[in-house]
C-alpha cells in the first residue's frame, strides 16, 4: 500500500487556512459525509490528520441495519447508492470510532441525521463536549416522519426548526447539508442560518434512479438513490453560486463531483469557503490526499498566496444577475 | 502502477499478470486487489481476486487476475497489452483463513470463482494438506483452468450445465459423493451468490465447516462506501458486514443467505431514505 508523507505539503509557501464563521480549518479539503468510513479505514493509506476536516457518516439516534443490495450502481460520470444510514448509532459512535479520531488528531465534524425534529436536538445533546469535534453538520436531506416523509431541507420551516434544535443544544459551529432536490436553495440556506446555522454544505446527492432494461427491474434494491460523482458537478457550482450570491457571508462548504484540483478551485471561486471530497475518494483512496498536495502548487502556479483570494472570486462578464439566468 | 507482463485468454476468460513485487508478498488466497479502469469512461475501481502469485523469477514479483470481460470496464482490461500500466490497489479483504491441522479441504469453484480457489490450493498443498476440487460452470469453455485443477488436487469433479464437460448440472449435485469419497473436513467455495447459497446449504446439512468467497458490487473495495454488503448473524445480532473489509471470505454458517436482497425487518422506515 502507498503511504505518502503529508510533511511535504507544508514546504509550500501558499496559506491553506480557511476560516468557516468561528471554524477555522488548516485547509479547506474535507471528506463528504459517508464517503469516508469512519476516518480510520482511510488511515492505511496516508494520514487522514492532514485534511482539514473529516466529515464523518451520518449518524442517528439509533444504530441502523440499512437498505438490502443492491446498494449501487455507477452511472454515466456518476453512481447511485442507496444505503439508508447504515451506522452503529450515536452512542456506540461516540465510544468506538471518535476516541481513535482524538487520538490521531483528526478534526472532526459529525454528520447527524433524525426523523423527527426532537431527533436533531437529541443527537446534537449527545455531542455536547465530545472532544475533537470541531463542528456538527446536520444531514437534513432525510424524511420528516411527522411531515409525511417529507424531506427536512424541503421545506424553510423544517429546515429552520431542525438546525435551530441543533444549535441551541450544541456550542460547537453548526452546517447545514442541504438537499439540491428544492425550488430554491438560496431560501433554504437563509433559513438554515435563520436556525442558526454557521454555514452550509451544499450539495448532498440528486435522487435519481437507474432501470435494467434486459431484466425490467430497478438497478438499486431500494429503486431510487443518491447521484453523486462528476454528472452532479454543473448542479452543485450552481447552488454554491446561488447561496453565495445570495448570502455573500454565509460560509459555504462546497461538494458534489470533486475529482480535479480544477474542480477544487472552481468551487472555492463560485463562494465555498472549504471544499468536500467524496465519490472521488471510492475512484482513488488517495484522492482527498492528492488534491491537499495539488492545491498549493495550482495556487502557486496561478498567484493566489492564500485560499481565501479564491473564495468567490467569480468574474461574471457583465455582472449577469445572479441565479436570475433565464434559459 | 503495475506494469503489466503478460495478457492472455483462459477459456472463456481473460487473464492478466501484473510485475507488483509488493502485491505478491503480501497476497494471501481470497484476497483481491481493485483496479482503476478510468480510461475506460468507468468512475470507479472493478474488483478482482487473485488467482496466481509468484515472489520469486526474473520479475520479481507478479500477480495475475482471471476476469469475465462483460462490461465496459473489464472490456477495456482485456485490451490491455504487454508493458501497459494499470492502477492497482490491493491487497483488499481478508484471506481464506487456513486449517490449523493438515485435514482434508474440498474446494468448490464456478465459473472464474475457481481462479482463487487454485491460489488457495497451491497454499494448502504447500501445507501438506489433501485438496478435492469440484469445479462447475455453464458449459465447458467456461470451466477456468481444468488442468491447473488437476494438477494441484487429489481429485476433480467437474459439472456443466450443458453436460459439455464433467456431471451434466451443477456443484452441489455431486457435493456429497465427493465429501464421502475424499474424506474432506472442510469446504472452501467461490462462485455466484445463488451456487454459494446452495454449498452452504449442503454444507448445513453434513456439519462441515464452509468458508465462501462473494461477490458483490462495490464502489470503493476500502471499506468506506457502505454499497457491498451482506446480511450475516453476529453473535450479538444482524449486522450487514461489507464484503471489502469483512469479507470478502465469510463463514457460510453465518450469512443470512435467505436476507440477501431482502429488505431488513429491524428497519422498517429504511425504503424512505436515500
Amino acid at each position: 500500500m502507498i503511504m505518502v508523507d503529508p510533511g511535504t505539503l507544508r514546504a509550500d509557501k501558499v496559506r491553506l487556512t480557511v476560516d468557516l464563521g468561528p471554524l477555522e480549518l488548516a485547509n479547506p479539503i474535507v471528506t463528504a459525509s459517508g464517503c469516508f468510513g469512519s476516518g480510520q479505514e482511510m488511515h492505511r493509506f496516508y494520514d487522514v490528520s492532514a485534511l482539514g476536516a473529516v466529515v464523518v457518516k451520518s449518524l442517528t439516534l439509533e444504530p441502523r441495519l440499512g437498505l438490502p443490495t443492491p446498494r449501487m450502481v455507477e452511472t454515466s460520470s456518476g453512481m447511485l447508492n442507496a444505503i439508508g444510514l447504515q451506522n452503529p448509532g450515536i452512542d456506540r459512535w461516540l465510544a468506538e470510532d471518535l476516541p481513535w479520531l482524538q487520538a490521531h488528531g483528526v478534526p472532526t465534524i459529525v454528520s447527524i441525521a433524525g426523523k423527527t425534529i426532537a431527533d436533531y436536538r437529541h443527537l446534537a445533546e449527545r455531542l455536547r463536549g465530545a472532544e475533537g469535534v470541531i463542528a456538527i453538520e446536520a444531514n437534513i436531506s432525510c424524511p420528516n416522519v411527522e411531515d409525511r416523509n417529507t424531506v427536512f431541507a424541503c421545506k424553510e420551516a423544517s429546515t429552520r426548526d431542525a438546525i435551530a434544535q441543533v444549535t441551541r443544544a450544541c456550542s460547537v459551529p453548526v452546517f447545514a447539508k442541504l438537499t439540491p432536490d428544492v425550488t430554491d436553495i438560496a431560501a433554504i440556506a437563509a433559513a438554515a442560518h435563520a436556525g442558526g446555522a454557521t454555514g452550509v454544505s451544499v450539495i448532498n446527492t440528486l435522487l435519481g434512479m437507474a432501470i435494467d432494461a434486459d431484466t425490467a427491474r430497478p438497478c438499486l434494491g431500494a429503486v431510487t438513490g443518491g447521484l453523486s460523482g462528476p454528472a452532479i458537478k454543473p448542479v452543485a457550482l450552481r447552488a454554491v453560486h446561488q447561496i453565495h450570491q445570495a448570502l455573500p457571508d454565509l460560509p459555504i462548504i462546497g461538494m458534489g463531483g470533486v475529482f480535479t484540483v480544477t474542480d477544487v478551485v472552481e468551487f472555492l471561486l463560485a463562494g465555498a469557503s472549504a471544499v468536500a471530497i467524496g465519490t472521488a475518494n471510492f475512484a482513488n483512496p488517495l484522492a482527498a490526499f492528492e488534491l491537499l498536495a495539488e492545491l498549493p502548487r495550482w495556487m502557486a502556479d496561478h498567484g493566489y498566496a492564500r485560499v481565501t483570494e479564491l473564495r468567490g472570486a467569480l468574474q461574471v462578464p457583465g455582472g449577469a444577475p445572479a441565479g436570475g439566468t433565464i434559459t | 502502477m503495475c506494469e503489466i507482463l503478460a495478457s492472455r485468454r483462459i477459456g472463456a476468460y481473460h487473464s492478466l499478470t501484473f510485475v507488483a513485487p509488493e502485491l505478491a508478498e503480501r497476497t494471501e488466497p481470497g484476497q483481491f486487489v481493485s483496479v482503476a479502469v478510468g480510461a475506460s469512461g468507468a468512475l470507479l475501481r472493478r474488483p478482482f481476486s487473485v488467482f496466481a502469485v509468484s515472489k520469486h523469477g526474473p520479475w520479481a514479483g507478479t500477480v495475475e487476475i482471471v476476469f469475465d470481460a462483460v462490461g465496459n470496464g473489464t472490456r477495456w482490461l482485456a485490451e490491455r497489452t504487454k508493458h501497459d500500466v494499470v492502477d492497482i490497489v490491493g491487497p483488499l479483504g481478508r484471506p481464506f483463513p487456513l486449517p490449523q491441522k493438515p485435514v482434508g479441504c474440498l474446494l468448490v469453484g464456478g465459473g472464474y470463482g475457481a481462479a482463487p480457489l487454485l491460489y488457495l490450493a497451491q497454499r494448502l498443498q504447500k501445507n501438506g494438506t489433501r485438496t478435492d476440487m469440484v469445479v462447475g460452470a455453464a458449459t465447458s469453455e467456461r470451466v477456468f483452468n481444468a488442468i491447473e485443477a488437476k494438477r494441484l488436487s487429489a481429485s476433480v469433479h467437474f459439472t456443466t450445465e450443458d453436460g459439455s464437460l464433467g456431471r451434466h448440472g451443477v456443484v452441489t449435485d455431486v457435493l456429497d459423493e465427493v465429501l464421502e469419497n475424499s474424506g474432506a473436513e472442510v469446504i472452501y467455495a467461490c462462485g455466484p451468490m445463488p451456487m454459494l447459497a446452495a454449498v452452504a446449504r449442503v454444507a448445513r446439512r453434513r456439519r462441515v465447516p464452509c468458508q465462501v468467497a462473494v461477490e458483490e458490487a462495490m464502489a470503493c473495495g476500502v471499506g468506506v462506501c457502505w454499497t457491498c454488503v451482506l446480511p450475516y448473524r453476529r453473535k450479538d445480532g444482524p449486522a450487514n458486514l461489507r464484503a471489502c473489509v469483512e469479507g470478502p471470505v465469510f463463514n457460510a454458517a453465518r450469512i443470512a443467505w435467505d436476507a440477501i436482497g431482502q429488505p431488513l425487518a429491524a428497519a422498517p422506515d429504511d425504503e424512505l431514505t436515500p
